[in-house]
């Protein structure tokens, strides 16, 4: 019972912050004014803040930065050793910096290292939080210009990658860090800089105390939707963790941004039910995900779950955290039952749309309600229209590659570690158990989700290089075809609305969205489920 | 191209600085001078003064060849040996057979170490933890053990009981959450009253 006053509450509290903060993020990228710290950055980096860009520049504008960023995230950990902060850890070899340089720059947030272990500060304030922020802007970045697609008419514009990062950062991600940290310190997150040290404890035994600049990171690891955590137990770690409640206020900081910005689509488009309609479809299969596995892990034993939090409070986590891409877990996820780790397992094959990653949530389920469009132009027999805008053979091609996309990467990704030795040798557990958390993997590398079966021994070469390709066709391949999208559909005019068009802002809609995200989806993955998860639970 | 990468340098650049150092750096100044306990961690210390942990920290109230002391309320146990450079799990899944001998073991240790019938050990007492440093035991395993603590210090099971029910903390707000035991905290008081 109280385990549903939790959802309850937080429900509430993303019902009354969604309008102003859906309206607030509108008004950041439509507005005409660049604040005087927003040129100040324009000009330091360099670029034309005015000039508009047509959908090839914003889009290498933006894999440009992606680039870059991979590159210097892998020399940071690379030279670790020789910068100040590093705690006294030795430079990070090769396969594990690029993995996780590639996980930090896709939003995915794979973590094969042991924080505590690996990274010194410096690389986890100055390389990895500052990912955290970036990569959630370029997650951003990207929805903006697709909602540009379908507002903007008879254009070749789709507005400026820069101006849309840098007013993701200044004006949404920093102001909401810097608050959430200081909620996260008072609630006894750690912030500090000590490398940690040993204490002899009351029985007289010794025991390693870590430190580190937790909250500032733990901040902006569920505002943007990373999830990388700063300890290898994540947000199970009492220091990133200490208390229920800020356990369950870092709930709602990852979905605080998915769930709002259907507001912003809304108003962006000039109807607020249209985003009214998406975040219904949204709200609904979040709500089934958690009642399922809350009703799955109902007195499940706690292996892998911690007494502060209990069992509703973790079911709840762990269904948030697969549910967008963050990936953070304040249970272990290996040790769920099998049907509850099912759930989190199809919630981010879902692909990340029920509310999804900052941005990547909702341009992903835009795509679906393309889909959902034409099937039901299919059954009509009409052009499909969504938002005034013909979806032609060019936009559905780009659709439908979308869609292939992420399945493609998972399974084909799964079936070739289950085949070579070096993948078999990283299961932890065996039999249909063991096939789940190679599934788990690369569902999750796949979806840029990040969290783990963690049995799997992941920091090996084979799948520090595989899974990184994983994460970087999930990411990359889906940004490259809608904003390909984006461009297609700014250039047209806008098809007047007749009796003969569908409304994208009723139930009826709403409710054939639902079904071809499921449809889609399970079609897609239920023979590996079967496999994995499903023969598991009913053995 | 070549433009958009000369861009992304400078951007990367000026992110680390700003979003990399000066916001990290300031929260954690900011944090050292409002609230330096919470920012250190929240460490403990004995009655002489030197610390001996963190109040959000497990840790093993065993002796040297790893046998629980009677005279301390015990710990879940913990995958990774309550080692802080090393937070995590077991990782093993419900159906996996290591776990099942696992945790049939564990049942029978605590229940013979307290002295009660197996069907009485929660099963908070034979799992391990996510991050192996849960601070906390269930109050049901706290309550089997305090006969236990009290005849290893030759004390009343009432006044231990009293110590566990101010280490007890509830729900959050009364409904986040769940009720638990912070175990070095009582362990801390019990030295404290008893010596």
């Amino acid at each position: 019972m109280t385990g549903w006053l939790q959802v309850a509450v937080l429900v509430l509290a993303l019902g009354l912050v969604h309008r102003p903060l859906g309206d607030w993020m509108a008004r950041v990228y439509t507005s005409g004014e660049h604040w005087r710290v927003e040129r100040l950055t324009y000009r330091l980096v360099g670029v034309d803040a005015d000039a508009e860009q047509r959908w090839p520049t914003y889009l290498r504008s933006i894999l440009a930065f992606s680039l870059v960023g991979v590159l210097l995230l892998y020399s940071l950990q690379r030279l670790q050793a020789l910068l100040p902060l590093d705690n006294g850890m030795a430079s990070v070899e090769p396969s594990s910096a690029w993995n996780t340089a590639v996980s930090f720059v896709t939003n995915t947030n794979w973590q094969g290292y042991a924080g505590e272990s690996t990274m010194g500060h410096l690389v986890q304030m100055a390389g990895l939080a500052v990912q955290n922020f970036v990569s959630a802007a370029v997650g951003l970045a990207v929805l903006v210009a697709l909602v540009r697609g379908f507002v903007r008419r008879g254009t070749d514009r789709l507005g400026n990658a820069w101006v849309d990062i840098t007013r993701s950062v200044v004006r949404l991600l920093l102001p909401l860090a810097v608050l959430a940290t200081v909620v996260l310190v008072l609630g006894g997150v750690v912030q500090n800089l000590r490398s940690g040290g040993d204490v002899t404890t009351l029985a007289g035994g010794s025991q390693f105390i870590p430190g580190g600049p937790v909250a500032s990171q733990e901040a902006i690891k569920e505002l943007g939707t990373n999830g990388g955590g700063f300890y290898n137990a994540n947000s199970a770690h009492p220091f990133e963790g200490p208390t229920a409640w800020v356990s369950l206020f870092q709930v709602f900081l990852m979905l605080v941004i998915p769930f709002s910005l259907p507001r912003t689509f809304g108003r962006m488009v000039g109807d607020r039910k249209q985003g009214l309609a998406i975040l219904g479809v949204m709200g609904l299969l979040a709500g089934i995900s958690l009642a399922l596995i809350s009703s799955f892990q109902a007195g499940a034993l706690p292996e892998g779950q911690e007494v502060r939090f209990g069992g509703p409070l973790s079911s709840l986590f762990a269904a948030s955290t697969t549910l967008t891409s963050t990936g953070a877990i304040n249970t272990q996820h290996d040790s769920l039952t099998p049907l509850g780790g099912m759930v989190t397992l199809f919630n981010m094959m879902l692909g990340e749309v029920a509310p999804g990653g900052v941005g990547s949530g909702l341009y992903g389920m835009l795509v679906l309600a393309v889909v959902a469009v034409f099937v039901a132009g299919l059954m009509v027999g009409r052009t499909p229209e969504y938002l005034g805008k013909k979806l032609g053979r060019r936009e559905m091609t780009l659709a439908s590659l979308y869609i292939l996309t992420t399945p493609a990467i998972v399974l084909i990704g799964t079936a070739v570690a289950i085949a070579v030795p070096a993948g078999q040798a990283g299961m932890l557990n065996s039999g249909p158990h063991g096939l789940s958390e190679v599934l788990y993997a690369f569902t999750s590398a796949g979806n840029n989700n990040g969290s783990a079966f963690a049995g799997l021994s992941a920091n090996t070469p084979f799948y520090n290089t595989a899974l990184g390709l994983a994460m970087v066709l999930g990411r990359f391949v889906p940004i490259v075809l809608v904003v390909a999208l984006a461009g297609k559909l700014a250039a047209q005019g806008k098809v007047p609305v007749t009796s003969g068009t569908l409304p994208t802002h009723r139930p009826l809609f709403a409710g054939l969205l639902t079904a071809v995200v499921l449809v889609v989806v399970g079609l897609t993955y239920f023979p590996v489920l079967a496999l994995g998860p499903l023969a598991e639970g009913l053995s | 191209m070549t433009r958009q990468l000369l861009a992304s340098v400078r951007a990367l650049l000026l992110a680390t600085v700003v979003l990399g150092l000066a916001y990290p750096l300031l929260l954690t100044g900011l944090a050292q001078v409002a609230v330096p306990g919470r920012a250190d961690g929240s460490l403990v210390s004995s009655a002489d003064g030197t610390v001996v942990g963190s109040s959000l920290l497990g840790q093993g109230f065993v002796d040297s060849s790893g046998d629980p002391l009677p005279q301390y309320f015990q710990s879940r146990p913990s995958a990774g040996d309550w080692d802080g450079a090393a937070s995590g799990g077991s990782n093993l899944g419900p159906s996996s057979p290591e776990l099942a001998e696992a945790v049939g073991s564990r049942r029978a240790e605590v229940a013979s170490f307290n002295g009660v019938p197996e069907s009485q050990v929660p099963d908070d007492a034979v799992t391990t933890s996510a991050s192996g440093l849960d601070p906390d035991i269930s109050p049901a395993y706290a309550a089997i053990q305090v006969d236990r603590v009290a005849a290893a210090r030759g004390v009343s099971a009432d006044e231990v009981s009293a110590l566990v029910a101010q280490a007890t903390h509830g729900r959050d707000l009364g409904f986040i959450g769940a009720p638990g035991v912070d175990v070095l905290d009582l362990n801390l008081a019990l030295d404290r009253a008893f010596g």
